[in-house]
């Protein structure tokens, strides 16, 4: 810098100290340019955008309830008696993990509180994501371009619950020791290579003296470091895109309507921090969670009944319950070139998910296979809008539903009732046609959700007022929608299944006819946004009918 | 020394040794058949309750257990259950049953204290069977760690290691053991009332029995430590809590979080 420019600038001081410091420290780093991006950032409102902060929050209560346990938590299998103040287990004798977590219990001040915090904030991390991911598969807020972040979402879920299931089997208690037991049938079920990864995995036969403390480590560091680095993407993606929106006048896949970041919204999201913290603080105040003192030391004898895992691994459990081991002579077990194959446990165990995640992580890319649909979204459908898509999730809900239904079969038939072997049969036969039904309900739901809202866009909003005409009739009033509202109920797309095209040679693909086949299963059932023109002739003669919408009616251009 | 082996080869020896194994076995068997008698124990009731019981026996139970309680094809015959066992069933309300099941249900007791120790009195007499249990080891001062251990062993796998119940097939179950008295929750393990098994006192022994119901009484009168315990049922209720109560709650305040914008 010459000497010349340094006189040109009259360098800004500061009028006070807090002023000055702010000063030094934006000359340095840049701050205010930052803030200037960030704070401007808009943010549409709408209370369901709200999911994936209350994740982020639980996770960070999680790490700084977490942080609090280590203190006092040992991971060491070790065995020792017990010889803390909980009488019922006095002198018993159990691993050193399970002692100091008993000690966190009922020893280390505030110890419990602390260990309840943690656990519902577990639970309650792995419900929002889900949650959330709901609610953007619904509104279809996979689409391009945020593709990616849906598959880190979804890679964010299984790490999720991977934290959970490495914490859920820290205490080395006797129920977290049978899900472990679960965790070593699975893996040696896998064929050739099974007990090969079940003796790595424990260092040895089941449960060795290894496995606490290498759960341990993966639970402290590596899953935690893994969803951080997650977490990064993710929003930096959600800066990147921007945030979508929800259809409304003036809302355009051009534009982002809401509030800025600062200082609304960063206030409000700082509240909703304490507010979330609270609700789970209440919950860890007042409501036990995994009350280790009534499993006892693990040992791999005694299995108790209830013995369930965390809800998000329920849906495996509920999976292996379902399976019948044999099914009247048919045995699902073989000897092949003398290696044992196990079907029964292989095939409800990583069949299940594996369907679910692999049809999650590709839904996006599958999704616009079948519509050709290659634009830029950034505003949400209505799920009604989307008949055959809220059908598939509904059917996929479903689907998990019944499975995460049936891990609890045992407390489902001594709470209504009911004979296990019913529940279980029920469950069964729900496992494959709950889906399909729920795919047919949740089409013509949405389908007549859409007439609905036609309707209601051509005749106006029942008032309820029922008039007599002077010739004798009755006519109920109907009140015109303000164009706020009626936007909103004829706003949409309603695209028509598209046909197979050649490609350029003049081909048609047996994939391409597949691709025919699922645009037509896709788009067949429509209802199409009333038009302009259907709007003026309703609302020019209110005293008729409109004229119901042919199949080639377009939709309205914005 | 020497005399016994050259008379090995006797011919009688064969007949002696026999007869010495005999002895043996039959007296092991005799020693070990003991241990384990039930005992009829008709001490503690007079010719009088015997009688009352006998009557309100033929009023009450006999349509199904038949008369002199030989069974019928509706019940079974009660010759040798024993005092312990109709104290259980007629001091639950099990018995006399309300309705076919797949298994008896508790409910308020038909009888009195008075009736039903006749009732006991009378069983009791015909035929030995599992007396009630002493005072002594009914006490609640056994050793609630050991009784844990026992309990995890051999009954949680039914009854859930909380004593919180727990499913078997075709409608049976374990019943929650919170609110039974140590006498039922005794007798329960010598009778093996309706799906249980029998512990006997070779399997567990009176003190042991004598711990599992003091750790039963003991984790009762401590409640739950860490706040309400959603029924002890475990991570299903835990998981519906989070889902309803948790996630509700954050829904509410996330729809006033938002409310106040166009």
């Amino acid at each position: 810098m010459s000497a010349a420019s340094r006189a040109e600038a009259p360098a800004f001081v500061a009028k006070t100290k807090v002023g000055r410091i702010t000063d030094f420290v934006d000359e340095r780093v840049g701050g205010s340019g930052i803030l200037r991006e960030f704070g401007r950032k808009v943010f549409p409102d709408h209370w369901s955008f709200m999911f994936g902060e209350v994740a982020l929050y639980s996770f960070v209560i999680l790490l700084l309830s977490g942080t609090f346990l280590t203190f006092f938590f040992d991971p060491s299998m070790a065995e020792t008696h017990y010889d803390g103040s909980y009488l019922p287990l006095k002198n018993v004798e159990m691993s050193v993990a399970y002692s100091t977590s008993l000690d966190i219990s009922f020893d280390v001040r505030g110890g419990l509180f602390m260990r309840q915090v943690h656990h519902w904030a577990a639970l309650l991390f792995v419900a929002s994501i889900a949650v959330h991911m709901l609610r953007v598969f619904f509104t279809g807020a996979f689409r391009k371009p945020r593709e990616m972040n849906w598959v880190v979402g979804s890679v964010l879920l299984i790490l999720a619950m991977a934290a959970g299931f490495t914490g859920y089997s820290l205490p080395d208690d006797l129920l977290s020791g049978n899900g472990l037991r679960i965790i070593d049938g699975v893996m040696k079920a896998i064929p050739v290579v099974g007990t090969y990864i079940s003796f790595f995995f424990f260092g040895g036969e089941f449960p060795g003296t290894a496995v606490i403390g290498r759960l341990y480590m993966l639970h402290i560091l590596l899953v935690p470091a893994l969803i951080l680095l997650m977490i990064v993407l993710h929003l930096f993606m959600v800066v990147v895109h921007k945030h979508t929106q929800y259809p409304g006048p003036g809302r355009n896949d051009g534009n982002v309507v809401g509030y800025p970041l600062g200082p609304v919204y960063a206030a409000k999201a700082g509240g909703f921090f304490f507010i979330v913290f609270g609700v789970i603080a209440l919950m860890a105040g007042f409501f036990t969670i995994n009350p280790i003192w009534n499993y006892g030391p693990y040992d791999p004898s005694p299995v108790s009944a209830g013995t369930q895992p965390d809800w998000y691994i329920g849906f495996v459990d509920g999976a292996l319950r379902l399976m019948p081991g044999v099914i009247g002579d048919f045995q699902f077990e073989y000897v092949v070139f003398g290696y044992t194959l196990t079907l029964n446990v292989l095939l409800p165990a990583l069949v299940p998910a594996g369907i679910l995640f692999t049809v999650m992580f590709m839904y996006p890319w599958i999704e616009s296979w079948i519509t050709k649909d290659t634009r830029e979204h950034h505003v949400l459908d209505r799920p009604r809008n989307a008949p055959t898509r809220t059908a598939i999730g509904v059917a996929g809900f479903v689907w998990y539903c019944v499975m995460w239904a049936a891990a609890g079969s045992d407390l489902i038939a001594t709470h209504f009732r009911v004979s296990l072997n019913d529940v279980t049969y029920w469950l069964r036969a729900l496992f494959f046609i709950g889906p399909v039904i729920a795919f047919m309900v949740a089409k013509r739901v949405a389908l007549a959700l859409q007439r609905k809202d036609r309707e209601i866009a051509l005749h106006g909003r029942e008032t309820g007022r029922i008039v007599r005409l002077p010739h004798g009739e009755f006519i109920e009033v109907h009140a015109p929608l303000d164009e706020y509202k009626r936007y909103k109920l004829v706003g949409f797309e309603s695209p028509a299944p598209l046909p197979a095209v050649a490609n350029d040679h003049g081909i048609v693909t047996r994939k391409e006819k597949q691709r025919a086949f699922l645009s037509k299963w896709f788009f067949e059932d429509r209802v199409a946004p009333a038009t302009p023109a259907e709007l003026e002739a309703a609302h020019g003669h209110p005293a008729h009918p409109a004229v119901e919408a042919g199949q080639e009616s377009k939709s309205l251009s914005h | 020394m020497k005399a016994l082996s050259q008379k090995r080869r006797h011919p009688l020896a064969v007949i002696a040794l026999l007869l010495m194994g005999l002895l043996v076995t039959g007296g092991l068997y005799a020693v070990a058949t003991t241990v384990n008698e039930a005992k009829a124990s008709t001490s503690g009731y007079t010719a009088n309750d015997v009688e009352e019981g006998g009557k309100l026996f033929v009023a009450n139970c006999a349509t199904c257990h038949g008369m002199g309680a030989s069974g019928t094809a509706n019940g079974p015959s009660l010759v040798g259950v024993g005092a312990a066992s109709v104290d259980f069933q007629v001091g639950t309300g099990r018995m006399p049953m309300q309705m076919n099941g797949p298994q008896a249900q508790k409910k308020p007791a038909q009888f009195n204290d008075e009736q039903t120790r006749q009732l006991s009195g009378y069983v009791a007499s015909l035929g030995a069977g599992p007396a009630i249990p002493e005072e002594g080891l009914l006490d609640e001062k056994g050793d609630a760690a050991a009784g844990g251990e026992l309990f995890r062993v051999n009954c949680a796998m039914c009854h859930n290691a909380a004593a919180a119940g727990g499913a078997l097939t075709r409608g049976k179950f374990a019943p929650a053991l919170a609110d039974v008295s140590g006498k039922h929750i005794y007798e329960a393990m010598v009778t093996g009332p309706q799906n249980m098994p029998v512990f006997s006192d070779t399997n567990v022994t009176p003190e042991g029995k004598r711990d599992v119901v003091t750790f039963l009484k003991q984790i009762e009168a401590n409640g739950s430590p860490g706040g309400a315990d959603l029924g002890a049922l475990g991570p299903v209720s835990e998981g519906l809590f989070v889902w309803i109560a948790g996630l509700g709650v954050i829904i509410a305040f996330t729809i006033w979080l938002t409310s106040r914008t166009s």
